[in-house]
């Protein structure tokens, strides 16, 4: 089992809220993902020439404002740090690649979960609402955003196989469900040069999508290649920055439900998400159709 | 009739299922109001007494589930296995219908108003099924008695390996599954199809728009050219 969550905010006076209103729905999956929790949350964007790198350090009592300044030092360059309990966002206008190579070579403990202009990254152990607290995704402001709760049943409960994970900028998935050619999936991938930070089924999926893209796939093109290649149960949530996608395999064997309102577009395992929604009501509530693709643009 | 109210936002749903579990003496010819349900599981699972429950909203899993004799209605939509191994009464979902709706059900009546989702009247054991718009693939898997209409199309593998179950489809059928095949409808047939529009609110449809489906029987029956495996 796993809970998914997504909010699209279609009204701009609610933007400012979307934490407020995402935080139920989170909270809602805790039966279905009690070990971990993470979101990526799609905020205002920075300048052009910049990036944001959302960074997790794995202890508490890590010193971001130490990292800041080597960093400035050793590259000449202005750096912004933002510290949030054990992670962090770094914005800087260095190119992705020199940065990644830099924190590999002197901060190899730290992890990279993201690289985007809009979108941060948040994901840890502990129930939803533990996770929740941590990163006070309560006061979250932002367009949309992908949230997801684990209950882990093919690899280890740490915080860098929770979800969600990346595929390049500003673009995240989520999973509920499980893939059975996960290691092969991952064995091809690396012969043809992706690389992996874990042996989770989900970042094999994610790995895939990653891949095809980079082969010229537009999004629903790779996801027709995932249907043929991905063996196994899935609810995919994908998030980018302008839009939330969706796909159920097949068998239609895990949940989903939609509730679409002129204010907002809500995604969720299960109802009980939803139910606190501002004209829940109101708004035209279904379920996704199997290996259809369903895609809300902002 | 009497009417009682609850209301899941301030009540625990425990509660108001033990309630309804109480001695049949006690809550027959009782009208049951469930507020707030709010995608609950397991609401209004297991009655047993002459009930009359309304549930205000949608629905989670199993949603009158194992019913005998009640009637529940749910004004929204029910999450999976809503009426899943009813024996008796009848359940109607104003809305749509999750996955495994009435799976293995026995007996009853179970009518959805809007559309079913995959694998609708799995293992169907005897109840009648009456959905108003379509259902997903892998319906009526493996059904062994009962009836199961549908007003509206059918997905894929429709009645795989299905034993004695009748299915009535008016739309269109994706794929059949094994050993179903299309039927004639003989007037018995065409009556239990009638009496079933009728009882479900689809008085107006006529019988004759419906096909019917059922065993090819090649499946379940031994064949003899199959003796010298034994």
């Amino acid at each position: 089992m796993c809970g998914i969550v997504g909010l699209l905010v279609r009204n701009p006076k609610m933007r400012d809220s979307i934490g407020e209103l995402m935080l139920p729905m989170l909270i809602g999956m805790t039966e279905r993902g009690p070990d971990s929790a993470g979101m990526a949350i799609f905020g205002a964007p920075v300048s052009a020439d910049a990036r944001k790198f959302s960074l997790y350090s794995g202890v508490a009592d890590f010193n971001w404002t130490k990292l800041g300044h080597d960093f400035e030092k050793h590259l000449s360059i202005k750096a912004k740090i933002e510290p949030k309990a054990n992670h962090a966002v770094l914005t800087t206008t260095l190119e992705p690649a020199t940065v990644k190579i830099w924190l590999k070579e002197h901060y190899p403990q730290l992890h990279l979960l993201s690289v985007g202009q809009l979108m941060d990254i948040y994901k840890d152990i502990g129930t939803p609402a533990q996770v929740a607290e941590r990163y006070d995704f309560k006061n979250f402001k932002g367009t949309h955003l992908v949230g997801h709760t684990r209950m882990a049943t093919e690899s280890a409960v740490t915080p860098a196989h929770a979800h969600p994970f990346t595929a390049g900028e500003d673009w995240c998935l989520v999973h509920n469900g499980s893939l059975s050619n996960a290691n092969s999936l991952r064995r091809k991938l690396q012969y043809e040069g992706i690389e992996f930070e874990t042996d989770n089924d989900t970042e094999a999926a994610c790995r895939f999508l990653q891949w095809r893209m980079r082969e010229g796939d537009d999004l629903e093109t790779a996801l027709n290649h995932g249907f043929e290649e991905l063996d196994g149960f899935y609810t995919l949530l994908m998030g980018t920055s302008t839009e939330l996608a969706l796909v159920r395999d097949p068998y239609g064997c895990k949940p989903a439900i939609i509730a679409e309102h002129d204010d907002y577009v809500a995604i969720a395992s299960e109802f009980r998400s939803l139910a606190h929604l501002p004209d829940i009501k109101n708004a035209k509530v279904f379920e996704p159709s199997p290996k259809e693709m369903y895609v809300w643009k902002l | 009739m009497e009417t009682l109210k609850f209301d899941l936002d301030t009540k625990s749903l425990r509660e108001v299922n033990q309630f309804l579990h109480g001695d049949a003496s006690g809550l027959n010819g009782k009208s049951i109001v469930i507020e707030n349900p709010n995608g609950a599981h397991n609401i209004a699972v297991g009655l047993k007494a002459e009930l009359d429950v309304t549930i205000k909203g949608h629905a989670g899993y199993y949603a009158a589930g194992m019913n005998q004799i009640a009637k529940v209605t749910i004004e929204g939509s029910a999450g999976s296995g809503v009426a899943e191994n009813m024996m008796s009464g009848h359940v109607h979902v104003k809305g749509f219908a999750s996955n495994a709706a009435g799976a293995t059900a026995n007996g009853g009546l179970l009518v959805i108003d809007g559309d079913a989702g995959l694998r609708c009247a799995i293992a169907l054991k005897g109840a009648d099924i009456v959905v108003g718009g379509s259902v997903g693939s892998f319906s009526a898997f493996m059904a062994q008695a009962g009836n199961f209409v549908i007003l509206g199309d059918a997905g894929e593998g429709l009645g795989d390996s299905i034993y004695e179950a009748k299915v009535f489809v008016r739309g269109k059928v994706k794929s059949l599954g094994a050993d179903c095949e299309e039927k004639t409808m003989n007037a018995e047939d065409r009556q239990i199809l009638a009496d079933l529009l009728k009882k479900s609110g689809y008085a107006d449809v006529s019988p004759d728009s419906f096909k019917q489906y059922g065993s090819a029987r090649t499946l379940y029956h031994f064949h003899v050219d199959n003796a010298g495996a034994y």
